[in-house]
């Protein structure tokens, strides 16, 4: 599941094939409400879970996939889109008094809204917590625009810290970096080290950009002294092979 | 076997397990002032923190027998939100002037952001002023950069390096940290950073000086006992007792001893009916 960009048009419809009548009925009165009178988003956003729903937005998605939109987020999102320019008044607050799922809602709303880099800040804030829905919200199609390089390499290597999948990340082809690619392998080296493994995918990043020093490393592990740190890194190679012999899927 | 924990987060931690700590020979431990999971968003926060690690969380350790040290400074992590940066800097003067506060910590690197580096020099700056050794947290991610430029920092803030333990330590750094003439710290975690097999293999191949061992027993997934374990992996693997008695309780000390704030003469008898404040770990049931 990618973090594509949908519309708001597309949501909407999205939204209609999954809600329940009575919760699109009080997401049709709360943006009504919220388009003539701002501040009333403060008492609807935290209610949009209990009101309009939590399930995956689209049926059947896996709702353990850190990636996979929620009706509330899809929810949330057309609220913040309903203020339009007056978004960027309300979003600190929101995000400060926000519990996880409001955050989270609010993160994949960013592109939807008309306020330029001014929400990066909240970006930040949320890569830095520990926590991988807000962490892979954090990264949609806003992180993509304005997230710096530095920014952008270190939430690429939290995520694989993290367990958060990088392959769907929005901006991993656009944004990943040469210094990406290196930490990456460094971390390949590290896990080799202590005997442990590493998520395959890693490599799609390291592969861009080949940092010579840290493959010799890891390669080197093949010869070590050390029994489980030769088989770990046996098999942190044995994954960059099988991702070398499967054809990337079609982009989507 | 007396046990020093150098780096244990007793604020995440229940009475049950202070009690089974002691049990196993820890007396004493020093807890590092860091970020706790959940992120402050103003600077009372940390003057709250900063009072239960100097009072509270010292009171609850005392009632099972175990001294408890703390280490004070703006983590790395919170350095990053420029609402609270200076106004936590402008703070710790107060508090590092503190007794029981062995080292200015944890400071160093989570992102290596020019945040970071503002903080992690400014605080290096501190421990030379308040003449307090540091306690430095190493990345989680990039580590072994994040160390070598923890280790250039701390090169140029004209810090005696022996002053300076460098934590959270793996394979892969270790070397560099001990080269550098800083100590280096490991912390023995289920599954992760470093187990207590892979540490026997390290204090192996470099031996016992200027080795600490901690169990962090922070919030996430880590065991209090983590330093118990080792010293039994180390006895497994043939150590004997003075080399284990150096690693887990005469290296902290000596570490630790250079704040001249280390108080272990009169380690106390649990008491569990005493009070702090009015308040009782018993929740107010007294004998």
């Amino acid at each position: 599941m990618t973090a594509r960009l949908r519309d708001p048009e597309t949501l909407k419809r999205e939204l209609e094939l999954t809600a329940r009548p009575e919760g699109l009925a009080w997401l049709q009165d709360a943006l009504a409400e919220v388009a003539g009178q701002p501040a009333a988003i403060r008492m609807r956003f935290p209610s949009v879970g209990r009101e309009v729903g939590r399930d995956p937005l689209e049926p059947g998605a896996d709702p353990d996939d850190v990636h996979a939109w929620t009706i509330d987020d899809a929810a949330r999102t057309l609220l913040l889109a309903a203020l339009g320019p007056g978004a960027a008044d309300e979003l600190d607050d929101l995000y400060r008094y926000g519990d996880a799922a409001e955050r989270r809602g609010l993160l994949r709303a960013l592109p939807y809204l008309e306020i330029g880099e001014r929400a990066i800040g909240l970006v930040d804030d949320a890569i830095r917590s520990n926590d991988t829905r807000l962490i892979a919200a954090a990264l949609g199609p806003y992180a993509t625009a304005y997230l710096d390089p530095d920014g952008y390499d270190q939430a690429v290597l939290k995520c694989v810290f993290v367990g958060v999948p990088i392959a769907p990340l929005d901006g991993l082809e656009e944004r990943a970096t040469p210094e990406g690619a290196r930490m990456l392998a460094a971390f390949v080296h590290e896990r080799v080290a202590a005997g442990r493994d590493i998520p395959a995918e890693v490599w799609r990043v390291i592969d861009r950009f080949p940092p010579e020093e840290e493959l010799k490393a890891i390669e080197a592990e093949l010869d070590g002294p050390y029994a489980d740190r030769r088989q770990a890194a046996e098999r942190a190679l044995a994954a960059h092979e099988d991702t070398l012999t499967i054809p990337d899927k079609e982009p989507r | 076997m007396r046990i020093f924990d150098p780096h244990a987060h007793m604020t995440s931690r229940t009475t049950d397990d202070y009690e089974v700590m002691a049990a196993a020979g820890v007396r004493a431990l020093v807890e590092p002032a860091f970020w706790l999971g959940q992120p402050r968003t103003s600077a009372g926060s940390f003057v709250d923190y900063f009072n239960s690690l100097l009072g509270w969380e010292r009171f609850r350790a005392s009632q099972f027998g175990i001294r408890h040290h703390c280490t004070i400074g703006l983590n790395p992590k919170e350095a990053n939100d420029p609402a609270l940066r200076r106004e936590v800097l402008d703070l710790l003067p107060r508090f590092l002037a503190k007794d029981g506060v062995v080292a200015v910590g944890e400071i160093g690197y989570d992102g290596m952001t020019p945040a970071e580096d503002e903080a992690f020099e400014a605080q290096l700056a501190l421990a030379a002023e308040h003449e307090l050794p540091v306690l430095v947290h190493t990345p989680h991610r990039d580590k072994l950069e994040g160390t070598r430029r923890t280790l250039e920092l701390v090169g140029r803030s004209g810090l005696d390096p022996e002053m300076v333990v460098v934590d959270h330590n793996n394979e892969l750094t270790v070397s560099e940290v001990l080269d550098s003439g800083c100590w280096a710290g490991f912390s023995i975690y289920p599954n992760t950073k470093m187990d207590e097999y892979r540490m026997v293999r390290i204090l192996q191949q470099h031996g016992p000086e200027r080795m600490l061992v901690n169990s962090a027993c922070d919030w996430g997934v880590s065991d209090p006992l983590k330093v118990p374990k080792t010293v039994a992996a180390m006895k497994d693997a043939g150590f004997d007792d003075d080399d284990v008695d150096r690693v887990v309780w005469q290296n902290p000390v000596e570490f630790f001893g250079q704040s001249g704030r280390l108080i272990l003469g009169d380690l106390g008898e649990r008491d569990l009916t005493a009070t702090f404040e009015g308040n009782t770990v018993l929740r107010g049931e007294r004998e």
